[in-house]
């Protein structure tokens, strides 16, 4: 909140469709185009392809439970590739967001169990201890200007470790003991894992938890000072700190971001399993990667959306459980996958090239 | 002077404050079910202490980082240690070079004996080699039935993934099960192929293979509700590992479909599983036992020249089926985390 002053005339907010469209040369192209040169167009064309594609190939995707499946994986993802969108945005990344999940999930369930506690007291250590994690990924970066890729590697690598060997020192399994029967359980399964019934298929909470943190991260960046500063300082660090960005402030809160996320996606895979598995979440990281630049968001920082990784998630489950419902033969699960992928990836870049083209 | 130690209690007593309200907070949260405390204090079976000169041996697995399963091996093996007088050294890697570099670390270092599973045969000849010219006895676990001997490894102990799969394909027949479906949680891995193919064999029913992707949970569970969605035929659903089984209850119940439930390999959440009936029955190789006869077995062929099989025949571990009429034995052992 002190920054307000600083920045405040510094940055020029950009209208809602996008940073890039305020060149003033966008004003005499067709709404067309002008359409499709928003990030995250391309992907939602995708994302009708890729459902309008297994509404034909896989009868069983066309009943409302099916789809609620698809949403609930597309969910998991999705909430996730929220916040590493707007960090990819600010032009960093987090190699650490896949182990980061399952750190906090078993920080949550080690502590309530071993210390025989109300499981919030967990829930609410979790917390803390994602988002240090974010703060220290992001301290690390801005203080020593090192690419966040070895940073966030180096946090991947120790927390990998962590994971392992403290719950193995604590629990002497490597797995985290049942926690379902313990006070608070059912009122955080509630809050963190339970499902709707909506016309008679039953919805999981998590869907509508990722739409509403799209819909926050959209306002943060489009109608917020905040949202300004990680234009800036994902386009050009230096010109964004020459005009009163704080660009450290605006790192370190965006690599905790990704903490809050892979707290609350961790809490979610604790209340629906009962235990945690000390070597889950390796290489999910790499999915909400792919699940925000499939939606749009440049690898080199400065652009992208909010919603965009919102169709991309939703892309990701869509294929990922179209092969199933599909009844494709399963030795070619993961090269269907990298096809309809490379496709979605190809459509999207065609779309902004013809939308960029006069 | 004394406005700054009156500033300074000023900044001190919300900080106590907070500090005591936490506390107080705290002892306020204490679980009344579950938890720690509710744990009975089961330890361990302590055996006697062998009075033979201390020796060393060496585990070496193809373990991926976390895995349940071989955390049960481990501890079957530092249990013989234990008992047997014998300094423990296990180290574990899925990328079969890396897995050959610490079977030679391991000769480097002159054990005693050697023990090793065999999932890439083919890339432990030349290590193995090397640790019977250096005289270093070398024994099997787990993995590799089919090329142990022709390693020139002293015994093995284990079981054959595929008549494992074999005897859970005949209790599906029993069971009558006419469409199952085997669900792989690590694409590529062979002893999981072997098990579905064992499975397949004896089947009569039809049996389908689905890949999840086992390091995410949530994208398990709807990989397999999606499955379960687009064949509805399907009566039976074979995980190959426990914590798979136990997602896939969920999978089933938001299918909306009476699949059961049947898996390999035990933990102790299973056990309480197949009690409340929601999973049928698991076939378990035993892996506690497989670490325990490996690192015992090196120790007896040291000191009294025994070596099981003679050389000829594997012992099997496995396959052990657990449903409903036994698990009450077992479910005690896989509570410590030794079943």
């Amino acid at each position: 909140m002190t920054m307000t002053q600083q920045a405040e005339p510094a940055v020029t907010r950009p209208p809602a469709p996008g940073p890039r469209a305020t060149d003033g040369r966008t004003a005499q192209r067709p709404l067309v185009l002008r359409l499709l040169a928003r990030p995250e167009v391309g992907v939602f064309l995708g994302a009708v392809a890729v459902f309008v594609f297994f509404l034909i190939a896989a009868p069983a995707v066309r009943q409302g439970s099916s789809m609620a499946t698809v949403l609930y994986q597309s969910s998991t993802i999705g909430i996730m590739a929220l916040p590493v969108a707007l960090l990819m945005i600010g032009g960093e990344f987090d190699l650490s967001s896949g182990v980061a999940v399952v750190s906090s999930a078993l920080t949550a369930s080690m502590l309530s169990y071993q210390l025989s506690m109300n499981i919030w007291v967990g829930v609410v250590v979790a917390l803390l201890v994602s988002l240090a994690i974010g703060a220290f990924n992001g301290w690390m970066v801005v203080r020593t200007g090192l690419p966040s890729f070895l940073v966030t590697l180096g946090t991947f690598l120790i927390l990998q470790g962590v994971n392992l060997a403290v719950t193995k020192m604590i629990t002497g399994n490597v797995a985290t003991d049942d926690i379902s029967n313990m006070d608070g359980f059912d009122q955080a399964r509630a809050l963190f894992a339970s499902s709707f019934d909506i016309g008679g298929v039953q919805v999981k909470i998590t869907v509508f938890y990722w739409l509403v943190f799209a819909a926050l991260a959209t306002w943060i960046l489009l109608r917020t000072k905040y949202g300004n500063w990680i234009f800036a300082v994902g386009g050009n660090k230096d010109s964004a700190r020459a005009v009163g960005v704080p660009v450290k402030f605006t790192k370190i809160t965006l690599f905790m971001g990704v903490g809050l996320g892979a707290w609350f996606i961790g809490m979610h895979q604790l209340f629906s399993f009962n235990t945690v598995q000390s070597g889950e979440g390796v290489g999910q990281e790499l999915i909400y990667i792919a699940a925000a630049v499939i939606g749009g968001c440049l690898l080199t920082g400065g652009y992208g959306s909010a919603i965009g990784p919102v169709f991309g998630a939703f892309m990701f489950g869509m294929v990922n459980q179209g092969i199933v419902y599909a009844g494709w033969n399963p030795d070619w699960f993961k090269a269907f996958l990298g096809v309809m992928l490379l496709g979605a990836v190809l459509i999207n870049l065609w779309v902004s090239r013809t939308a960029t083209r006069r | 002077m004394e406005r700054s130690s009156r500033f300074r209690s000023r900044r001190i007593a919300p900080v106590i404050a907070v500090a005591a309200a936490a506390a107080l907070t705290l002892a306020g949260c204490s679980s009344s079910s579950g938890g720690k405390k509710s744990e009975e204090g089961a330890s361990n079976a302590s055996a006697g202490k062998a009075s033979t000169p201390r020796m060393t041996v060496a585990l070496v697995t193809h373990q991926a980082p976390g895995d349940t399963f071989w955390d049960i091996v481990r501890k079957g093996a530092e249990a013989a240690a234990a008992k047997d007088n014998i300094k423990l050294v296990y180290s574990a890697d899925p990328s079969a070079g890396n897995q050959a570099n610490l079977v030679q670390n391991a000769i480097d270092q002159k054990v005693d004996g050697i023990a090793i599973t065999l999932a890439k045969p083919d890339a432990m000849k030349a290590v193995v080699a090397k640790a019977t010219a250096a005289k270093i006895p070398v024994v099997g676990l787990n993995s590799g039935l089919s090329d142990w001997k022709k390693l020139g490894l002293l015994e093995f102990f284990g079981q054959d993934e595929t008549v494992t799969g074999e005897a859970l394909g005949k209790r599906l027949n029993e069971e009558g099960s006419k469409r199952a479906v085997c669900v792989v949680q690590e694409q590529g891995n062979v002893g999981l192929t072997q098990r579905c193919d064992g499975v397949k064999k004896t089947f009569s029913g039809k049996l389908d293979t689905l890949y999840v992707n086992g390091t995410d949970m949530p994208s398990v569970q709807s990989t397999i509700t999606a499955k379960l969605k687009q064949d509805k035929a399907i009566d039976y659903v074979v995980a190959l590992g426990a914590p798979f089984a136990l997602t896939s209850v969920q999978s089933v119940s938001d299918a909306g479909s009476k699949a059961k439930i049947a898996t390999f390999d035990l933990n102790s959440q299973l056990t309480g599983a197949i009690s409340k009936g929601t999973i049928q029955f698991a076939v378990d190789q035993q892996p506690y036992l497989q670490g325990y006869l490996a690192v015992d077995s090196l120790w007896l062929y040291k000191n009294n020249g025994n070596y099981s099989g003679g050389g000829e025949a594997p012992v099997l571990t496995g396959p052990a089926f657990v449903d409903k009429s036994n698990v009450e034995s077992v479910a005690k052992f896989a509570a410590k985390g030794t079943r």
